[in-house]
C-alpha cells in the first residue's frame, strides 16, 4: 500500500511517501496509525492524531474508521489552507 | 463547459470569462471571484507565498465540488483553477468564474465553491516572511462558512 504525506504532516515525519506491506490484521486506518506508530515510534501517533490531521482512502477525504486494503491508497494531511 | 485546472502558470481573467460566455451563449450573468497573494498579515510583510498540493486529488476535490454547485443551482458553464508552486504577493492563486442566467444564483454557486475548496481541497500555503518560513493555519472561520451550506 502507498502512504503518503503532505505539508507539516510530511515535514514532521521526515517522509512524503511510505510504501507499507500491510499485515491481514491491519483492516482500518486506525489500524495502519497504531501499525506506523508500533513500527517507527510514539512521534508517528502524536503527528498522525486524528484530532489534527486529515485522512483520504484513494482521494477521498474519510475518517480513522474507514476500512482499507493493500490496494488503496492513503494520504494523511494537515487541515487545508487553499483558496 | 466545466472545467478545472490546477497549475503553475498564471491565467489571464478575461480570456476565462470569454470562453464562458462562448459556450453560455445569451447567458444573463457571469460572476467571479479570484483570489490574491496577500502584501502582509497581521504579523508583517509576506514575502512569498508556496502552494503544495496532493496531485492525484486537488482536481478531483475541485471537480467533486464543481459537480455539487452543479445540482444546487443553474449553473450554464463553470471554470476553477488553481495555481500551485511559488507566488508572490500581488500574484492570483485562483479563480472561480461561472456563468448563469441570474446572478443570484451566480453569487451563490461562488461563494459555495470558494467555501468549499478552502475546507476540502488539498492544498496548503507556507508563506515566507521576513522572520522565516511557516505553515498557514486553517481558520475556523473557513470551517463554519462551508457548514452553513449543509443545513
Amino acid at each position: 500500500m502507498k502512504v503518503l504525506f503532505f505539508a507539516q504532516v510530511r515535514e514532521a515525519l521526515g517522509h512524503s511517501v511510505l510504501d507499507v506491506d500491510l499485515p491481514e490484521d491491519v483492516r482500518t486506518v486506525d489500524a495502519l496509525v497504531r501499525y506506523c506508530v508500533a513500527a517507527f515510534g510514539e512521534q508517528w501517533g502524536h503527528v498522525l492524531d486524528e484530532r489534527r490531521v486529515l485522512v483520504a482512502v484513494n482521494q477521498e477525504i474519510v475518517n480513522y474508521l474507514a476500512p482499507i486494503s493493500n490496494a488503496d491508497e492513503v494520504a494523511f494531511f494537515p487541515p487545508v489552507t487553499g483558496g | 463547459m466545466f472545467e478545472v485546472q490546477v497549475q503553475t502558470e498564471d491565467f489571464c481573467v478575461q480570456e476565462v470569462l470569454d470562453g464562458l460566455l462562448r459556450h453560455a451563449p445569451g447567458v444573463g450573468a457571469v460572476t467571479h471571484f479570484i483570489g490574491i497573494v496577500r502584501e502582509q498579515d497581521a504579523t508583517g510583510p509576506i514575502l512569498e507565498m508556496h502552494l503544495e498540493h496532493y496531485p492525484a486529488m486537488s482536481r478531483k476535490a475541485l471537480g467533486q465540488i464543481l459537480d455539487e454547485a452543479q445540482e444546487r443551482w443553474p449553473i450554464r458553464a463553470a471554470v476553477v483553477i488553481h495555481r500551485v508552486g511559488s507566488l508572490k504577493p500581488g500574484e492570483q492563486i485562483v479563480l472561480v468564474a461561472v456563468a448563469t442566467d441570474h446572478r443570484g444564483d451566480g453569487f451563490a454557486a461562488c461563494e459555495y465553491l470558494m467555501d468549499q475548496l478552502k475546507t476540502r481541497a488539498p492544498f496548503w500555503k507556507k508563506e515566507t516572511t521576513p522572520g522565516g518560513a511557516r505553515w498557514v493555519q486553517a481558520r475556523q472561520s473557513d470551517e463554519r462558512a462551508a457548514a452553513r451550506w449543509d443545513s
